[in-house]
């Protein structure tokens, strides 16, 4: 009964990214962090930070300012709460106004109360002087234009979603090969697999062509549901954008390698990819800009390779830069890819 | 490519002067901070078609031993010729001609039986088919299970399949039966016997005497790293100088003192247990027993408890280094 497909005898390196891919597929906790997670994330933060145009400015009013005043205010599209001197100090710590008024001194002229280191505040003092000025008869010297506009990629939640997506996609790699090599090595199934004929470079081609499957997956998923749900649009080129995602997996895959080459347990290489992974998470702008750092650091910043991962992709999603606008970014990531692939694998040990 | 070919008059195995020696941290080659010798200048010969056992208890060097042998540890000294090849020359061949179940491995667990066997297939350019390999290792019904579904003995069959799986010429088994019940023992004992009747090589280690007394034509007793006796079981029994054992202990825990024990007729040898129990190898139990009965009623004393046995490798074992295989 002789059974073609019995004696059929696939690729190892097919067989090896079945393996993987099965593995995976069969495990819900991993379908879970590569594709659950970002999307929660990206729920909360792009619903704590939706853009429903600015909040009124609050201001409290403590007693002794006259009554005339409060109601100007109101008028020009301020809230205004009334409040004591203990009340005023705690809301204004609190932030829940911006600005306090006080009845007006010797001079009489009427106090502001605010933090100037707070934006909110300066905000606050210069919409409620701007009323005030008005209302008591002040006319404006030049005459001016508001002409607004609605630039698209210019909310929080369109600089968030490329953040999350090299995020997921650092980590993808980290984990999905990092920790798959060191549990292997812990379960003996390494050493198994170096008493057979295997080719070693055969198991890292399985590992690299699982991740080759699952990018596309996870990147649609991340940008379909960004579509749908935040109305963030990809602005530019999808071969750019296919381009710089291998290029950050292909990077972090080997900065994999190079951190699962020696560790023993699964316990030392968490703390080992935890090491690697997160100062970039705080320093490689995926939820803010990095451009917050002061420029002394700003050097050693873009030198990292998720800060490269992440203006790549915002370059190509936000901004629609074509291959051209990712070539930079590639280059860096392939320094840190490349260098570490090759030590990884010098250090790489099978039992 | 040069031929390598494997020479059908050279043994299945045979190591020369073979050492292994770790540092502390178990790191090879890390200068030479209070060094462990593993294995300890190991001289071997293995021929085709035999079933060859290293037997010692744990921590004598047995796995490090196979591991070199294997190929998959360096030896610190010593050289290794496996079919007429050697892991330096000829190592992607010698890798198809041989099958290796570790001491221990876990399989991927969310992979089923088949499609482990299809993953260790595909490594071979010539191998059985699954189907074959299934009906080898009494695994045919489990063939979609998930590995991590399967029992101890299954999963530890399906461990020798994945070593089945190129036809190969020498099957390595390290402690292929620990941990396993009397049943799945007996299962994977009828397989390595197949093996070996198909013509088939085996190395196997283990600290089990009757594994070894009913699988192996020859084993090598091996302590510290060395081979301190060789031969088949039959014959180092018979170098024990008797087959039997006749085992014994005294109400109260009194003792009899050994020189009064070997005066006794058809006592070949005495050993006094740390719990109690003396063990007196004789070659005529008939002729030893009622002696042994009338020194302790003499004494006053009463026996507490009595057996006699044949001898096993067990008692050969102990002869040779005062301690059970079992103690480590």
């Amino acid at each position: 009964m002789a059974d073609a497909a019995e004696n059929t005898r696939p690729h190892p390196v097919v067989q090896l990214t079945l393996m993987r891919l099965r593995e995976l597929r069969r495990e819900p906790g991993t379908l879970f962090w590569v594709f659950g997670f970002p999307i929660l994330i990206s729920i909360a933060l792009g619903l704590a930070f939706r853009t429903t145009g600015p909040e009124p400015v609050t201001v409290g009013v403590l007693p002794g300012v006259a009554p005339e005043v409060a109601r100007a205010l109101a008028d020009g599209g301020v809230k205004v709460r009334a409040l004591d001197e203990a009340a005023a100090r705690n809301e204004l710590r609190a932030g829940h106004v911006s600005l306090v008024l006080a009845p007006p001194g010797a001079d009489g002229a009427l106090g502001y109360r605010f933090d100037p280191m707070r934006p909110e505040a300066r905000l606050g003092r210069a919409v409620v002087d701007d009323v005030l000025q008005r209302a008591a008869g002040r006319r404006d010297p030049r005459p001016v234009r508001d002409e607004i506009v609605r630039e698209r990629g210019a909310r929080y939640i369109d600089f968030l979603i490329p953040g999350l997506i090299g995020m997921n996609l650092m980590s993808g790699s980290m984990w999905g090969i990092g920790w798959v090599l060191v549990n292997m090595r812990v379960r003996k199934l390494l050493k198994r697999l170096l008493a057979a004929p295997m080719r070693r470079r055969h198991l890292f081609y399985g590992q690299a062509l699982a991740r080759l499957v699952i990018i596309p997956i996870e990147l649609i998923v991340i940008l379909v549901f960004a579509r749908l749900a935040f109305d963030v649009r990809m602005a530019g080129s999808v071969v750019a954008l296919a381009l710089i995602s291998l290029a950050g997996s292909a990077s972090f895959a080997g900065m994999a390698i190079l951190v699962a080459s020696r560790a023993q347990n699964s316990e030392t290489v968490s703390g080992l990819m935890n090491l690697v992974m997160l100062p970039m998470f705080v320093l490689s702008g995926v939820f803010f800009s990095s451009a917050h750092f002061p420029a002394f650091m700003q050097p050693a910043v873009n030198a990292l390779p998720l800060t490269a991962l992440c203006n790549g992709l915002r370059a190509v999603i936000i901004d629609g830069a074509g291959i051209g606008g990712v070539v930079a970014p590639i280059a860096v990531m392939g320094v840190w890819g490349g260098l570490s692939f090759v030590l990884g694998l010098r250090l790489f040990r099978w039992g | 490519m040069q031929a390598a070919p494997s020479n059908p008059l050279r043994p299945a195995v045979s190591c020369r002067g073979l050492r292994k020696i770790y540092d502390a941290r178990g790191l090879p080659g890390r200068g030479a901070r209070a060094a462990v010798v593993a294995v300890d200048g190991l001289d071997l010969e293995i021929r085709r078609g035999e079933c060859f056992g290293l037997l010692g208890p744990n921590g004598a060097g047995k796995t490090t031993t196979v591991e070199i042998l294997e190929g998959i540890l360096e030896p610190s000294a010593g050289q290794v010729e496996l079919l007429g090849m050697s892991w330096a020359r000829d190592e992607v061949r010698l890798r198809e001609r041989i099958g290796v179940a570790l001491q221990e491995t876990r399989l991927p667990e969310r992979l089923s039986v088949t499609e482990v066997l299809d993953l260790f297939r595909s490594f071979y350019p010539r191998s059985r088919p699954v189907a074959a390999l299934l009906a080898d290792v009494e695994l045919t019904e489990k063939r979609a299970a998930w590995v991590g579904k399967l029992s101890g003995g299954q999963r530890q069959r399906l461990a020798i399949a994945c070593a089945l799986v190129g036809e190969p010429d020498i099957l390595f088994l390290d402690e292929p039966t620990t941990g396993l019940d009397p049943q799945s023992r007996r299962q994977l004992w009828d397989l390595a016997l197949r093996f070996r009747a198909a013509g088939g090589t085996i190395v196997l280690t283990t600290h089990y005497m009757e594994e070894a007394a009913r699988l192996c034509d020859r084993v090598a007793i091996i302590d510290h790293g060395r081979i301190i006796k060789e031969g088949s079981p039959a014959e180092l029994i018979r170098g024990l100088g008797a087959q039997h054992v006749i085992e014994f202990a005294l109400e109260g825990g009194a003792a009899v003192a050994e020189p009064d024990l070997l005066a006794l007729p058809a006592v070949t040898g005495a050993r006094l247990s740390a719990d109690g129990v003396c063990a007196l190898t004789v070659s005529e139990p008939a002729r030893a027993l009622p002696a042994l009965i009338a020194l302790v009623s003499g004494r006053g004393a009463a026996l507490g408890r009595l057996e006699t046995r044949h001898a096993t490798l067990e008692d050969v074992f102990v002869t040779l280094t005062g301690r059970h295989l079992r103690d480590g």
